[in-house]
């Protein structure tokens, strides 16, 4: 029989589980873990939430007038491009 | 040309797929820009700008900067584009310049001496797993994006340098562990620590913020 998880090691194995790269072997050992400890169970929950939250929000839109400063030094390049060929 | 006539519009090339939305081929732009057409081109930059910015801000935490790495990016990708092969995503591809020129310029500020992204990281006793408690519902339900981005900008901004990158590339920008070595040039285990501290730093700061009231009495660790 496995001998259960200390919160520790399940710690250095929170990536691992998180990012699901772990055997279903491990994956078991370690969701036991968590259905036995409501603290790293709280710890599952929330770090998957930060990374949910993080993902979710979308990209603020780039300042108009720092797009077009891009936009005209991109210009000044294709036309130094094509005026190169 | 005039920058308003069609030249650089987002989000415009694409193939209309089965629910109707329209599907961007990267692949597909990557080829006519190599070909020569600008317009393609700059629909790539009318596609990955505003995440080219915020990778920048994120990680120069300056506006000025950010602005000189977005422009710098896409610039050296149009003069090097016949260096790329496609064999990784363009978007891979820019994201690499782009840290890469978020990175000089953060050394440049800081000096040349504080930006080292390989130094040593210590995964020591407090694992930074301090608030143990459950969230007030899902913010994404209870906060405008707007309200949210200011508190996942602050809570980003408060993390080193390296492990923001790391965060910022794994968890935001959504590259591989391998593409997030490369683009860093961390080794693999390296990006693997720093991306399980940047998490716990950013849950503590996240549930400091989140949290369910009355909840602190539940850790009993």
């Amino acid at each position: 029989m496995t001998r259960l998880l200390s919160c520790k090691q399940f710690m250095t194995e929170l990536n691992a589980y998180l990012d699901e790269e772990t055997s279903p072997e491990e994956r078991e050992r370690l969701q036991r873990h968590i259905n036995e400890c409501p603290n790293c169970w709280v710890v599952v929950d929330t770090t998957q939430k930060t990374m949910r939250v993080y993902k979710g929000v979308e990209a603020q839109t780039v300042p108009q007038d720092v797009s077009d400063r891009l936009m005209a030094a991109l210009q000044r390049k294709m036309a130094e491009k094509r005026g190169r060929c | 040309m005039g920058m308003g006539g069609g030249w650089y519009s987002k989000r415009e090339t694409g193939m209309q797929s089965s629910n109707g939305s329209v599907a961007f081929d990267e692949g597909a732009l990557v080829e006519r820009a190599r070909a020569g057409d600008d317009s393609a081109f700059a629909e790539l930059v009318g596609q990955y700008d505003r995440k080219v910015y915020r990778l920048a801000r994120n990680i120069t935490q300056n506006d000025e900067d950010a602005e000189d790495v977005l422009q710098d990016a896409f610039l050296k990708a149009y003069t090097h584009l016949d260096n790329f092969h496609g064999d990784s995503k363009f978007y891979t591809w820019i994201v690499r310049i782009a840290v890469n020129e978020a990175l000089m310029k953060l050394r440049k500020r800081r000096g040349d001496k504080m930006v080292s992204l390989d130094e040593e990281i210590e995964l020591g006793e407090e694992a930074v797993t301090r608030e143990i408690a459950v969230w007030d519902g899902n913010p994404e339900q209870t906060y405008s994006q707007e309200e949210l981005r200011v508190v996942l900008d602050e809570a980003i901004q408060s993390l080193k340098p390296t492990f923001r990158s790391v965060f910022q590339l794994r968890d935001v920008e959504e590259l591989s562990t391998e593409e997030t070595a490369e683009a860093l040039g961390l080794s693999i285990p390296a990006v693997k620590s720093r991306l399980l501290r940047a998490r716990l730093q950013l849950r503590e700061r996240l549930t400091r913020q989140f949290k369910r009231k009355g909840d602190d009495a539940f850790a009993f660790l």
